[in-house]
């Protein structure tokens, strides 16, 4: 019923166009005959010779900003580039050359506090390396701040780039994955020979590099984050040579939840801990161990590894969701 | 050892104004590995040995991968590889043509 009243009712508009549309052609024709018949011979001519000179101006005009406006607005374009760039450098470099030399005495850096770090650190804190000590004691509450940046970095990017169950119909790599949903390798080679053998070789020492430096953050370079940074960069050569479905049998969405959830309150309760007890003065049951061995330092190996797990989750996160829309 | 040091930042320098002059964007997300490997030498020269194993492996190493894949993403590196075929088509005069 509907829909053959709005038949008609188009029917009678098309018709209605159609009809107003006749109207003006044999009005416009009407015109065009009147005005031929008003002219004489010479304004005919007099208004070709106008159009043909207005066209010439036109055509001049176009070559003119083809060849040389476009010269101009290069050459305005480069000098300027050069002015501000030389500007620039000479600025800093200005700058440079007032700076204090490296390692000079004199150096603004070299005041009470870092004084205090370097002559009181390894007591204080039980840590060899004092850099780790630095950044998980003393100042932990912007380590645990910095752990919180990169988990709200990895939630943002699963916000913009995870896929759902209906971005197949919008998006064509989706729809490509969600057609032929065990090939994950629809932009990549599958089953490279060199680079599974060279991954076979490469990923254990990669990922026992990383757990050493985790795990020895208070006693050499390196600590939660660095370390951390490797054995994520271990996880997404495997996850490149061997593909998702290996990786999900032991590392899935949940577990990076999980993993991630656990760290970063593990982190946040010790050093919630050494707050409350450092506010109160009283003194930690932790004990602080003999600077130098591997359980030492007291709260600074848990909040490394607890550091390590999050940095070590968030970049294979990224890789994953960068490449395929999920974990 | 002063020397050495010296080629390095020479090096830097040279890397830095090559990754803003490249036109190509994979060969400039390559050459920004490449400084940031520099960089982390550097800064072991300059006794910071837990700023150099945090530059490679997040500068060079997971950086570079996500750069590449958002290359991927944007299709930079597919549309790459098919100015490549049209210019291995040109040289060979359109015979590839022909076939198809």
């Amino acid at each position: 019923m509907k829909s053959k009243m709005m038949n008609k009712l188009s029917e009678w508009l098309t018709d209605e166009a159609s009809a107003l549309e006749r109207e003006m052609e044999a009005s416009q024709e009407r015109a065009a005959d009147e005005d031929e018949a008003a002219l004489t011979p010479a304004e005919i001519r007099w208004a070709q010779e106008e159009k043909e000179e207005e066209e010439r101006i036109a055509r001049r005009l176009n070559e003119w900003t083809d060849e040389t406006g476009t010269k101009i607005s290069r050459t305005l374009y480069s000098i300027l580039c050069l002015v501000i760039c030389l500007t620039l450098i000479v600025l800093l470099l200005y700058t440079v050359t007032e700076l204090p030399s490296f390692g000079s005495p004199d150096h603004p850096i070299n005041n009470e506090v870092s004084a205090r770090y370097i002559e009181k650190g390894l007591q204080e804190t039980g840590a060899v390396n004092i850099v780790t000590g630095m950044i998980l004691d003393y100042r932990a509450f912007d380590t645990l701040g910095e752990s919180s940046v990169l988990f709200t970095a990895a939630m943002v990017v699963l916000f913009l780039l995870r896929k759902d169950k209906e971005s197949h119909k919008y998006s064509p790599l989706a729809k490509v994955m969600h057609d032929n949903p065990h090939s994950d390798t629809y932009y990549e080679p599958k089953n490279d020979i060199i680079l599974q053998k060279t991954a076979f070789v490469l990923v254990p020492i990669v990922l026992l590099t990383g757990v050493y430096v985790v795990l020895n953050g208070h006693l050499s370079p390196g600590g939660g984050f660095s370390g951390g940074a490797i054995m994520g960069a271990g996880l997404i050569l495997y996850v490149i040579a061997f593909g998702f479905a290996k990786m999900r049998r032991f590392f899935t969405y949940k577990t990076y939840q999980f993993v991630v959830l656990i760290a970063l309150l593990t982190y946040a309760c010790s050093k919630c801990y050494s707050f409350f007890t450092g506010a109160n003065h009283i003194p930690s049951v932790i004990p602080l161990g003999t600077p130098g061995a591997i359980l030492s330092s007291g709260l600074i190996l848990v909040l490394n590894i607890c550091v390590g797990f999050v940095v070590t989750c968030t970049m294979y996160c990224f890789y994953a969701v960068f490449r395929k829309g999920e974990l | 050892m002063n020397v050495i040091v010296m080629l390095m930042l020479v090096f830097l320098i040279i890397c830095a104004v090559a990754v803003s002059m490249t036109k190509d964007l994979l060969t400039s997300v390559i050459i920004y590995m490449a400084y940031s490997m520099i960089m982390s030498v550097v800064w072991i020269t300059m006794e910071s040995p837990d700023l150099a194993i945090t530059e490679a492996a997040v500068g060079a190493g997971v950086t570079t991968l996500l750069f590449f894949l958002a290359l991927k993403k944007i299709h930079a590196i597919d549309a790459r590889n098919e100015v490549r075929k049209a210019h291995a088509q040109e040289k060979l005069g359109g015979e590839t043509e022909h076939e198809k």
